[in-house]
């Protein structure tokens, strides 16, 4: 049970920064991209790219950070790959995104995303292979943090917690503390007002993307760390990364930090009751349950 | 007499082919208040979104101090000297006062926080409240910050939706009076306004519009004594424009 | 020369059935508006229910009632439809968003509890012991898939007129109104909410439907049937033929189940081994492409829709939601 808990905690944490940058993109283009979760896959696959890339010239960099299996390696490349998912995020939305929304409605978006998950999926499994792969092949040992009740934690997995939640905490200070944020929650309050008090909305939307894509790759690599990295980790994780949107309410950049745990840990905690087959269908549960309770979310406005 | 803004046969309008605006044309002077009204549909508020590029502008042109400014991208007015003050919505609620200021002078550079200091002199219940969010100042307070958001790029030129929609009747003047003080101080107000007989008592000149073209304009003292006007908009009988 | 025809009849059925599919959907997106990521769960709804109700009693999971086969394919649609009422009901008057998520969400645990589920569906081995109408006095042979070909068909027919009828009657042109402009359809005095619903069912039904007679055509089906990749197959379908266009719609599958399993044999066949274990990915790939490409280059599709529709309503979105770039 309180492994349990442990365990969803370290998910959400992971789900959060997926789910930031997709409330964002859906709360200001008005669609449901269901391409998100493939920018965690292609984090994931960037970061394993540059890590084997700096192995290879400095081998010094591979070895392991204290009792990590994270090397200086991939410290350096989960950065560089923030870049290039972001910059892959603005490439996509330019290639595709932008010019379906100059032609058709929102609906048309919905699909095109669909085409789009599809597409990079399977081109990272082409390119990748199939199976699945890991960033260090180094058997690191869970610690037991207490023996009664049982509580094991990786210490890969608390490097991932406290990262991501320095990346949210550093984001939370941009849209509290600098004009760059007000202008961010300016967009999402109230486009129009937002255009006229002389924001270009069009930077705007390619800075949502670059964050946007940022996170996920974060939020890939940590999934990669704690799990392992294959070409359906989008496919997996896109549910749940929508369903901590709808919790926290579309939009809502706190709602998504606060909805991408509970659905962490209420997926995690209904393990206890449920065979573990069943957990692909309980971030559908949670949607369903907030949609009959309180269909706008935590955070989220009314609108139809 | 300078113009600061001059509208030529403007055709406008949110869906192709649909014009709300069908001819309009107007000009504001440097320094005076001019103001349009009309009845409800006839357009009002579209063109001063036509002004400010929120709805495009299929013909016509609009002249900003000598210069063809049609069809401007919304967030380039400011840099041009134009404020525009919407008529609802018109400051970011989930920021706080402070916060909605220092957003429109992020690019006013060294000068900023200057420039905060005296929008804070000349609107002290702003100053008091800074820390409070937007949202939940009264009809009023919000209306004098949208003004605030509106001097603090300098403009030359205010264009302002319905100012005092949804105020009491003391707030409405004194949101009006305010229009006048910046009018004295040489800043150009093109405003829409309900509020005809007040309106037309503040402003310099007044145009009316019906049914998206012009119908009658003049000095507004003129038109409050137009025994016609009188008829169809100070509260005579009311009979739909044709 | 047999091989051949036997092949060509069961290609036809397949793809006659998928155009079912496709025309369930075309009501639900080309004509209303609905946005269905998950037009698996309904097709799988109608299967599973189908041989649920018409099978034989098994031991080992619920079902083998053994009704008459009709009566068990009109309980399959109906199944698919009690699912669309749910999910409707919860999420049609918000965003359109949510009834995208909703209903992706609904495949995905759909396919998670037939395969976890086995007292209820066979799980991963899937649902055996039915017993095809007929077969005892028709046998297994050319002539039984040729009669169901020609049942399939007369289905096809029977929906399609059904469905051009729908949209040419008042109540076809309310749910154009409604997809085009929901405010001035509610100025009518139409209740949009309701009339999606509607709509929304009437279309998982035939989706139920044409599930029903998949699993019919197979006697079996299983998790493997219902997989997200259908409801791709089935939308591009009716991205190529055209949404709202219930001729293009059948064309247009006919095209994409007829380039699908050419893609699928020409791989097999001619593909070096190495690159035959990608064949999945990339005729996902070709699916994805077909999807993009189509709506950004021919977003009407190959064959036109002849009912013509103002876009006016569409201006008026992009317009609302203040994005000029």
């Amino acid at each position: 049970m309180i492994q349990n808990l442990v365990d969803g905690v370290l998910v959400g944490s992971i789900l959060s920064l997926g789910a930031i940058g997709l409330t964002m993109a859906m709360h200001m283009l008005r669609f449901a991209n269901f391409s998100h979760a493939e920018l965690l896959s292609i984090g994931a696959y960037s970061a394993l790219v540059f890590d084997g890339l700096f192995e290879v010239i400095y081998p010094a960099l591979g070895s392991a950070i204290g009792p990590l299996s994270l090397t200086w390696a991939l410290s350096l490349a989960i950065i560089l790959s923030m870049v290039i998912t972001g910059a892959s995020a603005v490439l996509i939305d330019r290639l595709i995104f932008r010019r379906v929304r100059a032609k058709g409605g929102e609906l048309s978006m919905v699909f095109a995303s669909f085409g789009v998950a599809m597409i990079i999926r399977n081109i990272l499994g082409l390119i990748f292979g199939l199976g699945s792969q890991l960033y260090s092949k180094d058997i690191v040992f869970a610690m037991a943090i207490s023996r009664d009740p049982l509580l094991l934690i990786k210490p890969d997995q608390v490097f991932s917690l406290v990262a991501a939640l320095i990346i949210m905490i550093i984001l939370h200070l941009i849209l509290s503390r600098t004009t760059f944020g007000y202008a961010l929650r300016a967009v999402a309050e109230n486009p129009t007002l937002a255009q006229v008090s002389g924001i270009n909305l069009s930077r705007m939307i390619l800075l949502i993307w670059i964050i946007g894509g940022g996170l996920a790759a974060a939020a890939g690599v940590f999934y990669g760390l704690s799990n392992q990295i294959n070409p359906v980790l989008g496919r997996d994780l896109v549910l749940p990364i929508f369903a901590a949107t709808i919790v926290g309410g579309i939009g809502s950049v706190y709602g998504a930090v606060l909805g991408g745990f509970l659905v962490g840990i209420a997926s995690n905690l209904a393990l206890v009751v449920l065979p573990s087959g069943y957990s692909p269908s309980v971030p559908f549960l949670i949607i369903l349950a907030v949609l009959m309770v309180r269909p706008t979310g935590l955070f989220g406005e009314e609108r139809l | 007499m300078s113009e600061t803004l001059q509208v030529s046969g403007i055709v406008a309008g949110y869906i192709p082919d649909l014009p709300v605006l069908r001819d309009v044309s107007l000009s504001a002077q440097k320094g005076k208040i001019t103001v349009i009204i009309g009845p409800n549909g006839a357009g009002k508020s579209t063109l001063i979104k036509a002004v400010s590029g929120l709805v495009p502008a299929t013909e016509g042109h609009v002249v900003l101090n000598g210069a063809n400014i049609t069809n401007p991208r919304p967030d380039q007015m400011g840099g041009l000297g134009v404020a525009y003050i919407p008529q609802t919505d018109n400051v970011f609620r989930s920021l706080t006062i402070r916060q909605n200021l220092e957003l429109v002078l992020r690019n006013a550079g060294p000068e900023g926080p200057a420039r905060l200091d005296r929008l804070f002199q000349q609107f002290p219940p702003l100053a008091q409240k800074q820390r409070e969010r937007a949202g939940s100042l009264s009809g009023g307070q919000r209306q004098f910050l949208a003004i605030a958001m509106a001097l603090a790029i300098d403009p030359s030129l205010i264009l302002m939706d319905e100012p005092s929609a949804g105020l009491s009747p003391k707030a409405a003047e004194e949101v009006l009076e305010h229009a006048h003080v910046l009018a004295q101080r040489g800043v150009t107000i093109l405003l829409v306004e309900q509020n005809v007989k007040q309106a037309l008592r503040l402003a310099d000149h007044c145009y009316i519009l019906a049914d998206g073209r012009n119908q009658i304009d003049g000095p507004a003292a003129d038109l409050l004594s137009d025994p016609v006007v009188g008829q169809i908009y100070l509260g005579g009988k009311r009979m739909a424009p044709t | 020369m047999i091989g051949l025809l036997s092949y060509l009849v069961f290609f036809a059925t397949v793809a006659a059935i998928l155009s079912i599919a496709v025309l369930g959907l075309n009501l639900q997106w080309g004509n209303t508006g609905l946005f269905n990521g998950g037009v698996v769960a309904f097709f799988g709804a109608g299967g599973y229910g189908t041989l649920i109700l018409g099978g034989t009693p098994q031991a080992d999971h619920l079902g083998g009632f053994a009704l008459p086969y009709l009566i068990a394919l009109s309980g399959g649609m109906a199944i698919a439809g009690l699912l669309a009422w749910g999910v409707g009901i919860l999420t049609l008057r918000l965003r359109h968003d949510y009834l995208a998520i909703a209903t992706f969400g609904v495949a995905v645990a759909f396919e998670n509890l037939m395969r976890n589920a086995e007292g209820l569906a066979g799980g991963a081995k899937g649902l055996r012991g039915f017993e095809r109408p007929l077969r005892q006095a028709l046998g297994d042979g050319f002539t039984y898939n040729l009669l169901f070909l020609i049942f399939v068909l007369g289905l096809l027919i029977a929906t399609y007129i059904f469905l051009e009828r729908l949209i040419r009657s008042p109540y076809g042109r309310l749910l154009r109104a409604i997809r085009e402009d929901e405010t001035a359809a509610m100025s009518l005095g139409k209740n949009p909410a309701r009339i999606r619903l509607a709509a929304f069912i009437a279309g998982s039904v035939i989706m139920g439907l044409a599930g029903g007679l998949y699993a019919t055509f197979y006697a079996f089906i299983s998790p493997q049937d219902v997989l997200p990749i259908l409801t791709f197959q089935i939308w591009a379908m009716l991205i190529v033929g055209g949404a709202g266009n219930n001729k293009g719609a059948v064309m247009g599958t006919f095209l994409i189940w007829g380039a699908w399993t050419a893609s699928g044999w020409g791989l097999s066949r001619f593909a070096p081994l190495e690159v035959q274990l990608y064949t999945g990915s990339l005729q996902f790939i070709l699916i994805g492409v077909v999807i993009v490409g189509m709506l950004l280059w021919r977003p009407q599709g190959l064959f036109e829709e002849k009912l013509v529709v103002s876009q006016s309503g569409r201006a008026k979105h992009l317009k609302q939601q203040g994005v000029r770039e």
